[in-house]
């Protein structure tokens, strides 16, 4: 399960990957009637997640990622397109007819049943005998570590006991995927953060399929093995979390994860598959792998970590862009600076506090900034 | 200062309950054993008996009020619950305007209100009196003056006391809970069964409290819209006070029919656990 990665640029590894995809979507389209005008939430959607995986829906909120998954669920009828379990056609498939479960946001459950209730709830409308609910009921609830705990009631336990009951209870059914939505939502930071690293234990523990509903760039780059970003209704990039982050496809990607400087001008000639775009006067921008030709206007993007910046012009084959400082902050364990561009761009650097000597650059300051130039990602528009 | 603020705020209600309830309460329960007329005066005499005459005479009216109160309870339930479930459910943006609809009975008189079924339901009345000469209804068809007549008038007055405590309860289950159950495997009547029925019984039970009682100590659809057969425990004691005006008797009745609707409320309460509804609907 475990996602190998080779240095910038290298493919998605799919775990176990089989040749029928746990999930498929082909061209699943949701369109509403809001006050007599058709919305389109979802606007053709078409993915598949492999059987083991750990998949996030990830984009802003209203990017109709969560509509997504409610017709994987079955909670939505798509409009148009076809959703597939294991090859399955389940596109008219009623949620409980379905081999998948959900965790809902808030958690939803049953107020008036008791933790252990609440988890043998699924194996008893599956007519599950007596004595196997409660091997399965126990053995889930060791999992989750809420042995002992089996008789409270949801309102007498914290957010993190709750939202391990929700876990569980879907789980206990040994699913074909669980479905997850914004499951970490409601808990503070500290918690959420051990939650994702628990989640992923789990996941890895029970080997089910995860698809994770999230809007937290953060937790889907440090827990998924496939990333694929919504934006209106349509999935802008799906990829592994480095290659989302190393090299965004478009500028939504580019700014929706993490921080990120876009960056534009004209080729002036491509040598060796490299890019040169001069500016005019104050520098210029090399890109590898920018599969572009000459006289060609593209846009990169460039992390602030990858930039270093300095008071003397720097030598080789490097990017290498003059600007003034207009913003130093102290972050800690780095700094970061906001650089602005004699066109008016602004660029944002993040220098770490490795030597006490590091922080040259002040406010006011004329400085250069320089890159490698297969840190200079060329993105479609 | 800060400490006396609650007890300031519940005085003015407390005050108008000590004055207005507990005090006429004791005058009556002290009047329930006088004897006496009300030319000559009521003297206390510690006349025990007049509660077992009482009880002893009315017995049928007792009984009676308890099955019209039990059959309209059980069939304002039947009513309620699926109006409540569909506002709760299905009212989307207009249900503030479906609960007003629910209330604006409320807007006129109770008794103006009963006077109108009783022009509606007459023998020769608008509603049966075409119906007859078109032959679809026996000429001596009646409502008015039967058992039915009291029951639906009980159903229809005392309906939205009902409904809005199950719609109350319905409206706090939370719609995600359902999708959990039908996720989890529960067809649509299970997920109603296991997971939405008993969310809403506080609800049930609220409604019950509220209209049982009221019901069973009604008097005014047997006045207007019964007969003879069907006079209740409330019209006995209406008698008693404003008609013989033997205000012992009618003290007498009163408190024997409180006595029976708390010993009733509470063995209900009991029966279906006052503690888990109470929690429940404290949630």
């Amino acid at each position: 399960m475990s996602n190998i990665q080779a240095g910038t640029g290298a493919v998605a590894a799919v775990p176990d990957l089989s040749p029928v995809p746990a999930i498929e979507l082909d061209g699943v389209v949701k369109e509403y009637l809001a006050r007599g005008e058709t919305v389109q939430a979802v606007k053709g959607v078409s993915l598949g997640v492999a059987a083991g995986e750990f998949f996030s829906l990830l984009g802003p909120s209203g990017c109709g990622k969560t509509t997504t998954m409610r017709m994987i669920a079955g909670f939505e009828d798509p409009t148009r397109g076809v959703v597939r379990l294991h090859g399955r056609d389940v596109t008219d498939v009623p949620p409980n007819k379905r081999d998948v479960n959900m965790v809902f946001q808030s958690y939803a459950l049953f107020p008036h049943m008791s933790v252990w209730e609440n988890v043998a709830f699924g194996l008893r409308r599956k007519k599950v005998q007596d004595a196997e609910i409660r091997r399965r009921v126990g053995a889930m609830l060791e999992i989750v570590d809420l042995t002992g705990r089996e008789k409270r009631r949801p309102r007498e336990m914290s957010g993190g006991q709750q939202q391990r009951v929700a876990l569980a209870r879907a789980l206990v059914n040994e699913p074909r995927a669980l479905l997850l939505d914004e499951p970490l939502g409601a808990l503070d930071l500290k918690l959420r953060q051990a939650m994702q690293l628990e989640l992923k234990r789990i996941q890895r523990e029970v080997g089910i399929t995860f698809v994770y509903v999230t809007h937290d760039q953060g937790e889907a780059l440090t827990m998924s093995d496939r990333i694929a970003v919504m934006n209106d209704g349509l999935v802008e990039q799906l990829a592994a979390p480095r290659e989302i982050y190393e090299r965004p496809a478009t500028a939504f990607v580019a700014g929706f994860i993490g921080t990120s400087n876009l960056l534009s001008g004209t080729v002036e000639r491509v040598v060796d598959g490299t890019a040169v775009l001069p500016l005019a006067g104050y520098g210029r921008i090399l890109a590898a792998d920018a599969a572009c030709e000459a006289g060609a206007t593209i846009t990169v993007t460039v992390r602030p970590e990858k930039i270093t910046i300095s008071t003397e012009e720097p030598t080789g084959d490097v990017s290498a862009v003059r600007g003034t400082v207009s913003e130093v902050v102290y972050l800690g364990t780095s700094n970061s600076y906001a650089v602005g561009l004699p066109d008016g761009a602004e660029v944002t650097v993040y220098q770490q506090n490795a030597h006490d000597s590091s922080t040259t650059a002040e406010r006011g300051d004329s400085v250069w900034l320089s890159w490698q130039p297969h840190h200079s990602y060329a993105i479609g528009s | 200062m800060k400490r006396l603020t609650p007890y300031l705020l519940i005085l003015p209600g407390g005050l108008w309950l000590v004055v207005f309830l507990v005090v006429p309460l004791i005058f009556m329960v002290s009047v329930s054993t006088q004897q006496g007329d009300v030319v000559n005066g009521f003297v206390q005499t510690f006349h025990i008996a007049n509660y077992t005459d009482a009880l002893g005479q009315y017995r049928t009216q007792f009984l009676r009020s308890a099955v019209y109160g039990l059959v309209g309870t059980v069939l304002a339930i039947l009513l309620a619950y699926p109006v409540a479930y569909w506002i709760a459910f299905r009212g989307g943006a207009r249900k503030s305007t479906y609960l007003l609809l629910v209330l604006l009975p409320f807007f006129v008189s109770f008794v103006l209100r009963t006077v109108s079924w009783k022009f509606l339901l007459a023998d020769d009345g608008i509603v049966f009196e075409p119906l007859k000469s078109a032959g679809l209804l026996p000429a001596d068809f009646h409502v008015l003056q039967t058992t039915t007549a009291v029951i639906g008038g009980l159903v229809y007055n005392y309906l939205p006391f009902m409904i809005l405590p199950i719609y109350v309860a319905l409206e706090r289950v939370d719609p995600s809970v359902v999708e959990a159950a039908q996720d989890l495997y529960a067809s649509r009547v299970a997920a109603f069964a296991r997971i939405v029925l008993p969310l809403s019984l506080p609800g049930v039970f609220a409604g019950v409290l509220m209209t049982f009682v009221p019901m069973t100590s009604d008097y005014v659809n047997a006045a207007i819209l019964g007969g003879p057969d069907n006079t209740m425990i409330g019209n006995i004691i209406q008698t008693e006070y404003l008609v013989n005006q033997d205000y012992p008797v009618g003290a007498a009745l009163s408190f024997t029919l409180m006595a029976a609707l708390l010993v009733g409320i509470f063995g209900y309460a009991r029966a279906l656990g006052t503690q888990n509804v109470l929690e429940a609907a404290a949630r």
